[in-house]
């Protein structure tokens, strides 16, 4: 139980997608104009990625990995897929999020005009594919920790472009010099964030 | 289409093509594409080259490949096809580094499976290779790619150079200079940070911006 939530807290704070590993900058980056659409993008981000984390987590441990396919038959215990993990990745995550897509599209139509093109451009948002090509390095455990690591890492991220979102829609009133306005004081916010969430690093529970 | 096949190999629309990523339009600090992978790896100078020469690979094949399949992608399922063609080539490019320069694979981690997502390359295809001749395709996806490596291994050189006081490892800054030695130089351990990164980036988009100005 303790071992859960130090997994959670770890992925929200210290292990940041955005602050610690810059993952899903693109999107974090156009996307954090106003808090609402951000909102929008940031729990899109923690649905998808708590489905295909633990789907790429099975896949990882029961197919791809060397000599996983034992489950089948002891014949295949030389058997090693790892060099296909790449492409079955990114084929689990684009066709869960075109499942999102028709989802938010069926039942949230607003939500979707305002998401516009970034709706399938979460297929290629480094931080789901980021948090999946994690597992095989993190070696957890069972389903329920590669459960809680996706939960953790969506919120850390949903929580990064939420926290960017309102600064911007502040700075947007003040005066900053005009080459810098816009994108480059908004690299130059997160890396300040980033320093402050560094604070975090070492916290144990 | 008929004039585009008689015109010369670099004519001057397709050196404008390859070199307009390089300053005017680069794909990190004007079209703010693929920074994901940009950050993390440039903490030291060689992962950021070994990472630049990759992307630059992946970038031209993939534009090469999606232009020679233009014609034959239906529109629907253009992304996954995009998606294929490109992990194809990234698990290429990974086994590879793998094969070769081993410890500097150990360090991309998983930098080099995000090449993958990197928007750069998505975004070249989308913009350009489904719409364009195979020749300004290659030269239009080595043009980015090489401008992507060029932020890249700006921003490994200066972080290198002030984080760890080496380029490529060797040591630049004389050991009498350090502190520890009776000098008065210390390396400045937050540049090998991920924030400083950021930072860093921010400072080259807001040179450039006023460079723009300028001219």
């Amino acid at each position: 139980m303790e071992n859960i939530l130090s997994i959670f807290v770890r992925s929200i704070f210290v292990d940041n997608m955005v602050f610690a590993f810059f993952f899903g900058m693109c999107s974090y980056i156009a996307v954090s104009k106003t808090v609402k659409t951000a909102m929008g993008l940031g729990i899109a981000v923690i649905f998808v990625m708590l489905i295909t984390v633990p789907v790429n987590y099975l896949l990882l441990k029961y197919v791809l990995a060397p000599g996983a396919l034992t489950w089948i038959s002891p014949d295949f215990a030389t058997v090693d897929l790892d060099f296909l993990r790449f492409i079955v990745f990114i084929a689990v995550i684009a066709s869960i999020t075109q499942l999102v897509e028709m989802i938010v599209e069926r039942f949230a139509p607003a939500l979707y005009n305002q998401l516009g093109i970034f709706l399938p451009l979460i297929a290629v948002n480094c931080a789901i594919m980021g948090a999946s090509l994690f597992l095989p390095e993190r070696e957890y455990a069972n389903v329920g920790q590669a459960v809680t690591f996706a939960l953790g890492s969506g919120i850390g991220w949903w929580l990064a472009i939420i926290m960017m979102a309102a600064i911007r829609e502040k700075i947007t009133y003040s005066n900053v010099p005009l080459p810098l306005k816009g994108v480059g004081i908004t690299f130059i916010i997160t890396g300040l964030m980033g320093i402050a969430f560094m604070s975090f690093l070492g916290i144990q529970i | 289409m008929n004039n585009t096949e008689k015109e010369p190999l670099f004519s001057a629309k397709n050196r404008n093509v390859l070199l307009s990523p390089l300053g005017s339009n680069n794909p990190i600090t004007i079209q703010i594409l693929g920074i994901c992978s940009a950050l993390a790896v440039t903490a030291k100078l060689k992962p950021a080259l070994v990472m630049a020469l990759s992307v630059i690979v992946v970038t031209a094949m993939a534009n090469l490949i999606i232009s020679l399949l233009r014609n034959t992608i239906p529109a629907r399922i253009r992304i996954i096809v995009q998606l294929v063609v490109v992990s194809g080539l990234v698990i290429l490019v990974d086994q590879v580094l793998k094969a070769f320069v081993y410890d500097v694979s150990k360090q991309l981690s998983v930098y080099v499976g995000l090449i993958i997502t990197n928007c750069i390359i998505m975004g070249r295809l989308e913009a350009f290779a489904l719409a364009s001749k195979p020749w300004p395709a290659l030269l239009d996806g080595i043009g980015n790619g090489l401008g992507y490596g060029l932020i890249l291994v700006i921003l490994g050189f200066f972080r290198e150079l002030l984080g760890a006081g080496s380029i490529f490892g060797y040591p630049i800054i004389p050991d009498s200079w350090y502190i520890s030695n009776g000098g008065f130089y210390s390396n400045n351990g937050l540049m090998l940070l991920p924030p400083m990164a950021l930072i860093g980036v921010g400072i080259i988009i807001w040179i450039t911006n006023s460079r723009k100005k300028k001219a």
